[in-house]
């Protein structure tokens, strides 16, 4: 048994079970489209965090860093985009402008001296970060309406066309999403994306070779709080609707679900994470009151199985492939 | 060759540098010389500050004091700048990036030059230095044997085109006959004129190819070895044991 089964294992097999993950999600988004009603906007919420955690991807799969305070990000852009539509009669897209900037802006200040820690340094000090944008929300009421939330905020629109249906918001929500995932593919096959992958493996070895890693830190910092700040500004605009607990520390604790049971640091993982995560608890709805149990045993069992995530399950299947290989 | 070596003919010159780790001071100021062509060799035992007196050198831990490369000094916090200088530090333990193919590896070490023609030359030198490296080259660099991935590790850093070469440890781990090959393909590059600075632990063997040495002990030099003038190794085991 030298020969290894892995290489005997048909190539267009394992590429088709690599498309698996896409072709599942994407069916379900298609299903939602043509069904519509209460699975759309279900859909809708979990293509923005898409987009959010495509972002935390870029910092924490491809750079290999940790960031509990990405929410803090979201939120600026997505308070900018409510109060500047609501109260100064802005357009959503020149308000998102507005709250992007905000948002990169309030990166760059937060990670300029914090990038320079390391490890459970940088994760606190983000985590502080979420904190303190969560307490603003709540405490600046003439601004944010503190826990009241503002609503009335008009829904995504250029040039005067809005869009109010819902199957019209979910397929712009999916145009997003595909660039969203097409930068994120772009950015880790690019000259950047290794630079930051080698930061991701060692810190050292790579500024032994003149990888700059705190530049490179911050600039995946930024591309990822520019993601956040979309997913912040969309959020506000589908819903209608925006106050603090929107934006509170279970954002952080739902993408971290996502990241890593759609696969950290893998170009599908955000897509196929936010999705499922996001269909889990419905799937579980009638088990009523242990709806909770059923999606936390639901999730111990996906990361199991799959703990390099399910946009890995192609994998998954090779090894079993080998396994059944060796037995025979 | 030891008293020689005028400023002209000086590639790396450490003078007073020091280095600490919080409040402790692993490497008290020490001065290190390597003049061109020159292999020069730092030997001691465990914890006696050989990666330490490395990693200063390349500003990798906080340190004081000077490094002058070929005259210029080197900045003392930004071993990225160090890199660009020419100065390249293969690290202890290797430092490869595992899940990287082989080729991603050494591409990523000529990641200061933008050139498509002088990449291929870079890497046909590799490639005649480690032929390995070639056949493996879209392996994922994690499941090669320690000998190649050190073989890569000083791959990597050659694509960068070297002024001088600092290494720290290459035989760490490694099969006695991997080592002599390692240590070999460091000579041939020291003959074809490339500055090289190796930490090493196996004494008799680096003196074996070193044309000059200084052995550490708790975070000082104590010594100045000339490698022709060392008759017994017992000399040498006396400041190990002591």
């Amino acid at each position: 048994m030298t020969k290894s089964p892995t290489i005997t294992f048909p190539d267009m097999t394992r590429r088709g079970l690599g498309a698996l993950p896409w072709i599942a999600a994407a069916g379900v988004l298609a299903y939602a489209f043509f069904v519509g009603g209460y699975l759309t906007t279900v859909m809708s919420f979990a293509l923005i965090y898409v987009v959010f955690v495509t972002g935390l991807n870029v910092f924490m799969g491809y750079a290999g860093q940790v960031s509990f305070g990405h929410n803090a990000f979201a939120a600026l852009s997505g308070y900018t985009s409510a109060y500047l539509t609501t109260s100064h009669g802005f357009a959503p897209l020149p308000a998102f402008g507005a709250g992007l900037a905000l948002a990169l802006s309030c990166a760059l200040i937060v990670g300029y001296p914090t990038l320079r820690l390391k490890g459970h340094y940088l994760a606190m000090a983000t985590l502080a970060i979420g904190l303190i944008v969560y307490e603003v929300a709540v405490e600046w009421t003439s601004v944010t309406q503190g826990y009241m939330g503002i609503s009335g905020i008009p829904p995504i629109g250029i040039a005067g066309y809005e869009i109010t249906s819902e199957r019209g918001q979910l397929a712009f929500l999916t145009v997003i999403v595909a660039l969203a995932t097409l930068v994120s593919w772009r950015i880790r096959e690019s000259r950047f994306g290794r630079a930051l992958s080698a930061v991701a493996g060692s810190e050292d070895a790579a500024r032994a070779l003149g990888i700059s890693a705190s530049r490179y830190k911050l600039s995946a910092f930024l591309a990822s709080a520019a993601f956040a700040a979309l997913a912040g500004s969309l959020f506000v605009h589908v819903v209608g609707f925006v106050s603090p607990e929107v934006y509170g520390l279970h954002m952080v604790v739902l993408a971290f679900t996502m990241l890593y049971v759609g696969g950290i640091g893998t170009i599908a993982g955000p897509f196929v994470g936010a999705v499922i995560i996001s269909l889990l608890p419905e799937m579980f709805r009638q088990f009523k009151d242990y709806q909770d149990l059923a999606y936390g045993a639901a999730l111990i069992l996906l990361l199991i199985y799959a703990p390099r995530g399910l946009s890995t399950i192609s994998s998954l299947f090779r090894r079993a492939a080998a396994k059944k290989a060796v037995v025979s | 060759m030891t008293e020689a070596g005028s400023a002209a003919t000086r590639v790396l010159d450490v003078a007073g540098l020091s280095a600490r780790y919080g409040h402790i001071e692993a490497l008290h100021p020490t001065d290190v010389r390597v003049e061109d062509r020159e292999l020069v060799a730092i030997l001691g035992p465990n914890g006696a500050g050989k990666s330490t007196l490395m990693r200063a050198i390349m500003g990798l831990v906080e340190n004081a004091g000077t490094v002058r490369f070929r005259g210029r000094p080197l900045p003392r916090r930004a071993p990225e700048a160090c890199a660009a200088d020419g100065v390249v530090l293969v690290p202890e333990g290797r430092g490869i990036f595992g899940p990287m193919s082989v080729a991603e590896n050494l591409e990523l070490g000529a990641y200061l030059s933008g050139s498509k023609a002088e990449f291929e030359r870079r890497q046909e030198r590799v490639f005649s230095l480690f032929p390995r490296l070639k056949e493996r080259l879209s392996q994922v660099a994690g499941s090669l044997s320690g000998g190649e991935q050190q073989m890569l590790a000083i791959g990597r850093a050659l694509m960068s085109d070297p002024k001088i070469l600092l290494l720290d440890e290459p035989s760490l781990g490694l099969a006695p006959r991997v080592v002599e090959e390692i240590l070999g393909s460091l000579s041939a590059l020291n003959r074809e004129g490339l500055p090289i600075l190796l930490v090493e632990q196996k004494a008799p063997l680096a003196l074996k190819i070193a044309q000059r040495a200084y052995l550490l002990s708790v975070g000082r030099v104590i010594a100045e070895i000339d490698p022709r003038k060392v008759s017994s190794y017992d000399e040498i085991a006396h400041y190990y044991l002591s």
